[in-house]
């Protein structure tokens, strides 16, 4: 038994199925770094970020990664992702004071009927620009 | 320097096991903004039918990513963690991971390819059960600069 599935025969390629604009702020960098266990100074500090070669504190990409997974299990229940694969293209400056804005759709991009899979792509923007690449998250349906 | 291409197929750990908690899964599904009440709520998750609160998609990196960095920190591998920007990720979950479950990470060196003063080291960590139960299977790409 789990939480719920998405229905599979409700679902068409190319549907949109979850959308949503996740708000970063320093406070969410702190908040992941801690949850996550990846205190790479990259993500806090300014003078260190700007001394790798970076504009300047950039979000970690398994946040960006995690944040884009949490829009689409609101719509396919948790844990029914069986499978999320992403490719981290651009890093997202976060700002201080101030905050950036990534924005998430998924749509349905393959149905699987034998296995009762979606696979649900994803766009993940920020500023117009994508930041990941080739976002995929598989998830069982009923 | 490139990074050991000798090193592939090579096997580190397993690790001390990780104890997934209770405050730790709501703690990553507040960081990661997972709205599900299965994450928080324990009488939730037995509605559902999870043994205990179910982790959000990605928790399994908070238990995977310490094993790398452990295996990466082998001076033979050649990684030079100043130079590493993370490439690729995917998880394959055998089943969800739930508070109370005890996961023993072990990191494979799965290839090391060499392109253009770039090496892409993949690893893959299985986390299993003391009992062996397969988990989840991590995958993770790390791109490391060889110049100087």
């Amino acid at each position: 038994m789990a939480t719920p599935r998405p229905s599979f025969s409700g679902l068409s390629i190319g549907g949109e199925v979850a959308t949503r604009d996740v708000r970063v702020t320093r406070d969410s960098l702190v908040r992941y770094a801690g949850a996550s266990g990846d205190f790479n100074p990259i993500h806090y500090n300014d003078t260190f970020a700007v001394s790798v070669g970076l504009p300047g504190v950039i979000a970690h990409g398994m946040f960006t990664m995690g944040q884009a997974a949490s829009v689409v299990e609101e719509w396919a229940g948790a844990g029914n992702i069986v499978d999320y694969q992403v490719r981290f293209t651009r890093p997202v400056e976060v700002p201080t004071p101030g905050e950036a804005v990534i924005r998430v759709v998924a749509t349905v991009g393959a149905l699987d009927a034998e296995a009762k899979t979606a696979r649900v792509d994803l766009t993940v923007e920020c500023d117009g620009q994508k930041v990941l690449g080739k976002a995929q998250a598989v998830v069982a349906c009923a | 320097m490139p990074v050991n291409a000798d090193a592939v197929g090579r096997a580190y750990g397993p690790y001390e096991s990780y104890e997934v908690s209770r405050v730790k899964i709501r703690e990553f599904a507040d960081a990661v903004d997972a709205r599900a009440a299965e994450h928080r709520d324990a009488e939730a998750a037995a509605a559902a039918g999870y043994a205990d609160l179910v982790a959000p998609t990605t928790f399994a990196v908070a238990v995977a990513q310490r094993a790398e960095f452990r295996a990466i920190d082998d001076p033979d591998l050649g990684v030079d963690f100043s130079r590493v920007v993370h490439a690729d990720q995917r998880f394959t979950h055998h089943r969800p991971i739930v508070a109370g479950d005890v996961l023993k990470a072990t990191v494979h060196i799965e290839s090391v390819v060499a392109r253009a003063g770039i090496s892409m080291l993949t690893s893959r960590t299985e986390l299993a059960t003391p009992d062996g139960e397969p988990v989840s299977t991590v995958f993770s790409t790390l791109a490391v600069r060889e110049d100087a």
